[in-house]
């Protein structure tokens, strides 16, 4: 994570700067969205063309920049690991279990 | 064509007249114009494509701004002319603008100061616009106080990272600044126009929020480890319609097309 | 300590992630992925020639984004009235804006914008060799717009789908905001056609001269006989689209979304009034497509090479704004990295900020 002043200071090709996650929250009621990706030096200069870039149209109403070499991820190496646990478990899903009414799962309050 | 207020007559037939407000409002709308129209020089030549993008943004509200003031102008002045008519069809010595906002692109530093110096101040005055006894003015005012505090954001983050980066940005930040710092006073004037609209309590006063301004652009550059240029000169003339030689060809270059076709529809 | 490089996995931009071994061939998985319709991400396997392909198809796209701003560019001071300017600056911002979603996707597979731009200064990437012709006059704007972006839509449409899932996503975004594009141009041309008689002629000298290349260039060569290509072209142009295809990069030949994009704008010109300079564009009752001249393939390879005059100013302008700039993005990288190392901001204006410097100087 830490690439070090030196390296970033000897990079001079466009595109250089660090990686920014970008996550919008597009409307009230929604939660922050990640809608993509920006390139920029510092966090304050990431959130001016992540605004820039991701809010030409709509009306956001707010804003996350995250580098991304600070996004922490669960390698694909575990993937199996990981994810096998929401597999073969069809009891976590409500249409496992008989409906709470005549009229199927159209006439669960939940629906 | 139009804005999206509605331009609707004040009464049958007569439509209020106030001629020193219709020169103010062009002199304000003419700024955003021809600031605009240097910003679009840029786009495609910035520092990296999100600069494109950033710089025509900030282009883009002011050519907004120019729309609704040069409407209004044109409607309070007598005369029924729409924004169009105004931006395309005066010559360059009827452009009101302040010197300022003409001044050439220069390299991105001297850009950044021009709009260090413009941003400030814009942001102030409409935000005192804002509270004017004008619905209409006034809801202009507080809109575009909003987006120029944000293209005052983008100024004062690239002073600062200009002002701050390396030996070479610094010396081209400082430079820029002694470039423009003259042409800030003009922004700031009061005349024979202005002196009446603002004891009348129509507008508010540009003198007034230099003061404000003086200590904001002061805080920023010496945040920045820049020096606030002195300047032993002001420039004046663009509000009497006394422009640089180059503005004759931004003037050109702005109407040559619609010049170009008389009686063209757009 | 810390972290893979995690744009790939958030679908932004970063390193592919070591590529997963496991049970079964990587190469079938690989298949039944694309062949069931799902989406290929980042961190899955993918055969080298794929990843090629989608590097050289991504890039192309965006390097067209950013040169493409430029025909354009060039009339944002000049258009005719403000609310043309306003539509003008909205549009060609756009272009960067989808420049910037197509560089972070093709990141994704392992490279950098840098390199990539370096390609493309340097001439080993291309942008679309349709923007190496220039833009004469305002008209052009306009017919840039409803003919080339139409075309544009027409070959993007299909790419909201495309195997890629980072490429489709900013695909999804961009054809969002190009339908703006396709329209205004449309009304900027109806506004030239129902205006004076010299507005109407140069709108119809705008689309002699672009008509052509939206449909040659923006479609590609033609890969079938019945586009028109000899029987080399079409078996070699065929391979490429049928590779494509299997690896649901594409959906369509060039051909098939050419006939797609003459069939939407005959109709359109002639509500315009406006002749597209094709005398043998007529209805086929018989297909229920339009039929026109087949593309003639070994006209536009000059215009594909680098050895044009508007290849080379296209290029020129875009290097010259890359190296104008260098001082600033140096600077920005040095302001960063001293506020990460945490070094207090060190004045540095040494020599512009000492005394007798502050006071202006001719």
């Amino acid at each position: 994570m830490n690439q070090g002043a030196e390296e970033r200071m000897s990079r001079e090709r466009e595109g250089a700067p660090a990686s920014w996650e970008v996550f919008l929250r597009p409307r009230r009621g929604l939660a922050h969205q990640h809608v993509g990706s920006v390139r920029a030096c510092d966090a304050d200069t990431a959130l001016l063309r992540a605004r820039d870039l991701y809010t030409r149209r709509g009306e956001p109403l707010s804003l996350w920049v995250v580098r991304s070499d600070s996004v922490h991820t669960a390698s694909p190496d575990e993937r199996d690991p990981y994810f096998a646990n929401a597999l073969h478990k069809p009891y976590r899903y409500p249409q496992q279990f008989a409906p709470l009414t005549e009229k199927g799962p159209d006439g669960d309050h939940d629906h | 064509m139009t804005t999206t207020t509605d331009p609707a007559p004040r009464a049958e037939g007569g439509v209020r007249v106030d001629v020193h407000l219709a020169v103010h409002l062009l002199r304000l709308g003419d700024d955003a114009l021809v600031l605009g129209q240097r910003l679009c020089q840029w786009i495609t030549r910035a520092p990296d494509i999100e600069e494109d993008l950033a710089l025509s943004n900030i282009a883009l509200d002011l050519i907004g701004h120019a729309r609704t003031l040069l409407t209004l102008s044109g409607r309070i002045d007598g005369t029924e002319r729409s924004e169009d008519d105004l931006a395309f069809t005066r010559s360059d010595r009827e452009f009101t603008n302040a010197l300022l906002t003409e001044l050439p692109n220069g390299d991105f530093a001297a850009t950044v100061a021009r709009q260090l110096v413009y941003t400030h101040y814009a942001a102030l005055y409409y935000e005192a616009l804002g509270g004017c006894a004008d619905p209409e003015l006034a809801a202009f005012g507080q809109r575009a106080a909003k987006e120029v505090a944000f293209h005052r954001l983008h100024a004062d983050t690239w002073t600062e990272r200009l002002g701050l980066g390396t030996p070479e940005s610094a010396r081209r930040m400082q430079r820029g600044l002694v470039r423009v710092w003259p042409y800030a006073a003009e922004l700031f004037d009061e005349d024979e126009v202005l002196r009446p609209l603002v004891a009348a309590g129509t507008v508010p006063s540009p003198a007034s929020v230099r003061p404000l301004w003086e200590r904001r652009t002061a805080e920023v550059v010496g945040r920045c480890g820049l020096t606030v240029p002195t300047p032993r000169w002001q420039a004046r003339g663009g509000r009497a319609g006394l422009h640089s030689e180059e503005f004759a060809s931004l003037v050109a270059e702005l109407q040559s097309v619609h010049r170009q076709f008389p009686g063209g529809t757009w | 300590m810390s972290a893979q490089p995690a744009g790939a996995a958030a679908a932004g931009h970063g390193e592919p992630g070591p590529q997963e071994s496991g049970p079964g061939e990587p190469l079938d998985r690989f298949e039944a992925l694309v062949a069931a319709g799902e989406a290929v991400e980042p961190r899955d396997w993918m055969p080298d020639g794929y990843r090629r392909m989608m590097i050289r198809q991504i890039a192309q796209h965006a390097h067209s984004e950013i040169i493409g701003m430029q025909p354009e560019g060039a009339w944002l001071t000049r258009a005719p009235s403000l609310h043309r300017k306003s539509v003008l600056i909205a549009k060609v911002q756009d272009e960067a804006g989808h420049g910037l979603y197509l560089y972070s996707a093709a990141e994704t597979l392992g490279v950098d914008r840098a390199e990539l731009l370096d390609a493309l200064h340097r001439g080993q990437q291309r942008a679309s060799a349709t923007f190496n012709h220039p833009a004469l006059t305002w008209a052009d704007t306009g017919t840039i717009a409803w003919l080339t972006d139409g075309a544009a839509v027409i070959n993007q449409a299909p790419l909201c789908r495309t195997s890629y899932g980072p490429y489709a996503r900013a695909m999804r975004r961009v054809c969002q905001e190009e339908a703006f594009h396709v329209r205004q141009g449309y009304d900027l041309m109806r506004a030239l056609c129902e205006g004076t008689p010299e507005q109407k002629a140069m709108a119809q000298d705008a689309v002699n001269r672009w008509w052509l290349p939206a449909v040659a260039l923006m479609f590609g060569p033609p890969d079938t006989e019945a586009g028109g290509a000899d029987a080399r072209t079409a078996a070699l142009g065929a391979a490429v689209s049928r590779r494509a295809m299997a690896w649901g990069i594409k959906r369509h030949t060039n051909d098939e979304l050419r006939g797609r994009f003459v069939d939407a704008c005959v109709p359109q010109a002639e509500r315009l009034g406006l002749t597209l300079p094709d005398p043998a564009i007529r209805w086929n009752e018989e297909r229920g497509h339009y039929d026109f001249t087949p593309v003639d393939w070994d006209v536009y390879r000059q215009a594909l090479g680098e050895e044009t005059h508007w290849a080379r100013q296209r290029i020129a302008h875009r290097l010259a704004a890359h190296e104008e700039g260098a001082w600033v993005r140096e600077a920005a990288a040095a302001y960063a990295a001293r506020a990460q190392a945490g070094e207090p901001p060190v004045a540095q204006a040494a020599g512009a900020s000492g005394p007798g410097r502050t006071e202006e100087r001719a």
